[in-house]
C-alpha cells in the first residue's frame, strides 16, 4: 500500500507500524527537539515518545503505535522553523 | 555556610529573594541567602512567568511598570535558558460591557506611560486566530512579556554571587532575631534580614498577613505557532483581587517550546496542595470557552503553586520596626515575577535611604487593610 510522508509517496506491507516504514524507506528522524536536534524512535513500544508525527492532521502521534493503512498523510515537524 | 560576617541576610531564595540579594550586592553589601529548599523551588517555580503591567490598584500599576521597565533593562543580557518571549499580552473583552472596562484600563495605562493599542473584534481574531468568535475586542500591550522564572531566577543569583553574594539551600531559618537569624542551631548575625519567604513568611514573623492562595496550572504538548500572546480575561482583574474561597479566569500563555500554558485558579484551602480536578475541569473549560481548538490538545502535565496573598493585593516590602534590623519583602500575589526587580530596587533604596522611584508607603508592612 501506499502512504505519504512530508508529501513523499512510501511503498509499505500491510500490518508494518508507521515508525517501521519510516527506517525502512530511511527517515531516520521525525521530528527536532526543543533545541533543534533530529530525532527518530526509540523504544519502539509506545513509551519513549521520540516517534511523534502529525497522521492525517492530528499532531503527536506515536508512529510506533500506528498501524499503516492505505493513504495515510503523515507530517514530520524536521522543517518546522520554530 | 560561611564563616565570615554578612551585611545582610535574605530569607528565601525565590525571584524575590534573589532580586533583593542582588540589589544589595549591588550596594556592596555582602549577603547570605538562606532557602529552607531549593533555589527557586516554590511559587517561583510553580507560576506562569509573565512579565504584565497589571493595574488593580494605583500603587500595583506603579510597581508593576517600574519593574517592567528594569526588566527591560536586563532583557538584552538575558541568556537563552531564560526562555524570554517578547510576546506581549492581550486583554479580552467578551462583549460591549466589557470593552468599557477595557478603555478605562486603556485610559490608565496611558497614563502610567505604558504602550497598549486597542483592537475591535476583526483585529482580535488575525491577531489571535484560536480564539472564538464574538468576542468584542481586546486591549494589546506590546511589552509584557513571557519568561520561565526557574531559569531568570538562576540568573539573578549567578549575578547577585559576581558581586559578592553567597547562597545556602536546604538550610531552614528557625527564627528570625534581632540582627539576626537562627539556623541549623547557629546564631547568624547580620544589620540587615530580610524575610523574602513569600507564602511561608508568616512562619518567621507571625503576624504578616500574607495567606496562600493555591492555584492550579496545565501544560501541553508542542503546537507551535497556536497562541500568539498571552491571553489573559478582563475578568481576570476582580478574580485576582477578590479573595473568594474558589474561583478560575481564562490565563493562557505560549512557551518558546511551542507548548501553552494554561491557567488560572485561585482557592484559599490553607496549604493542600493536590490537584483539585473540579477546580482544573472549571479552568481548562473556561480556557476552551475562549480558544474552543484547546479541547483537541494533549496536556502533558498538571500542577498547584501558592501565591502569597494580601488582603489588599499589594506586597509588603519596607521595615518591621518590632524586630531590629528586620525588612519585609513579601505577599507579591500572582505578581512575584513581574514586581522582584523594582523589590529589590526599592528595598535597597530604603535601606541604604537614597531616594526612589516610587513610595514605599502604600507597600509598608504593618499597613492597615
Amino acid at each position: 500500500m501506499r502512504i505519504f510522508v512530508d508529501g513523499r509517496t512510501v511503498l509499505v506491507e500491510e500490518g508494518t507500524t508507521l515508525a517501521a516504514a519510516m527506517l525502512n524507506e530511511g527517515i531516520d528522524a521525525n521530528r527536532r527537539s526543543v533545541r533543534g536536534q533530529p530525532r527518530g524512535p526509540l523504544c519502539g513500544m509506545g513509551i519513549c515518545h521520540e516517534c511523534r508525527v502529525t497522521v492525517d492532521g492530528v499532531p503527536h502521534r506515536r508512529g510506533c503505535m500506528v498501524v499503516v493503512r492505505e493513504g495515510l498523510e503523515v507530517a514530520t515537524s524536521l522543517h518546522e522553523s520554530r | 555556610m560561611r564563616s565570615g560576617g554578612c551585611d545582610a541576610i535574605v530569607i528565601g531564595a525565590g525571584i524575590v529573594g534573589l532580586a533583593c540579594a542582588e540589589a544589595l550586592s549591588r550596594d556592596g553589601m555582602r549577603v547570605l541567602v538562606l532557602d529552607a529548599g531549593d533555589v527557586a523551588g516554590g511559587a517561583t517555580a510553580a507560576g506562569m512567568g509573565h512579565l504584565v503591567a497589571m493595574d488593580g490598584a494605583p500603587a500595583q500599576l506603579a510597581l508593576t511598570s517600574y519593574s517592567l521597565r528594569l526588566w527591560r533593562d536586563l532583557m538584552p543580557g538575558l541568556p537563552p535558558r531564560v526562555e524570554l518571549d517578547s510576546c506581549g499580552t492581550l486583554w479580552i473583552a467578551e462583549d460591549p460591557g466589557q470593552l468599557v472596562l477595557l478603555r478605562e484600563k486603556e485610559r490608565l495605562y496611558a497614563a502610567a506611560s505604558v504602550r497598549t493599542e486597542m483592537l475591535d473584534a476583526h483585529e482580535l481574531r488575525r491577531a489571535e486566530p484560536e480564539l472564538r468568535e464574538g468576542l468584542a475586542g481586546a486591549l494589546f500591550v506590546p511589552d509584557d512579556a513571557v519568561i520561565y522564572a526557574p531559569t531568570a531566577a538562576l540568573f539573578l543569583l549567578h549575578e547577585a554571587e559576581r558581586k559578592g553574594a553567597a547562597v545556602t539551600q536546604w538550610c531552614r531559618v528557625d527564627e528570625v532575631l534581632p540582627n539576626g537569624v537562627r539556623c541549623g542551631g547557629e546564631r547568624l548575625s547580620a544589620g540587615i534580614v530580610v524575610n523574602a519567604a513569600g507564602s511561608s513568611a508568616p512562619a518567621l514573623t507571625p503576624s504578616l498577613p500574607i495567606v496562600p492562595r493555591k492555584g492550579h496550572l496545565a501544560i501541553t504538548d508542542r503546537y507551535p505557532g497556536f497562541c500568539r500572546h498571552q491571553v489573559v480575561e478582563i475578568g481576570y482583574l476582580a478574580d485576582a483581587h477578590a479573595m473568594t474561597q474558589e474561583s478560575v479566569a481564562l490565563n493562557v500563555q505560549p512557551r518558546i517550546t511551542g507548548q501553552v500554558l494554561i491557567g488560572s485558579s485561585r482557592e484559599l484551602v490553607g496549604w493542600d496542595g493536590a490537584i483539585n480536578r473540579s477546580v482544573l475541569r472549571r479552568m481548562l473549560a473556561r480556557a476552551v470557552s475562549f480558544m474552543p481548538s484547546l479541547a483537541r490538545l494533549s496536556t502533558i502535565r498538571s500542577w498547584t503553586g501558592f501565591r502569597p496573598a494580601t488582603r489588599d493585593g499589594l506586597p509588603l516590602i519596607g521595615p518591621w520596626e518590632r524586630v531590629p534590623g528586620l525588612w519585609i519583602a513579601a505577599g507579591h500575589e500572582g505578581l512575584g515575577i513581574t514586581t522582584a526587580l523594582a523589590t529589590g530596587r526599592l528595598l535597597a533604596d530604603a535601606i541604604t535611604g537614597r531616594s526612589s522611584e516610587l513610595s514605599l508607603l502604600p507597600f509598608a508592612p504593618s499597613r492597615e487593610m
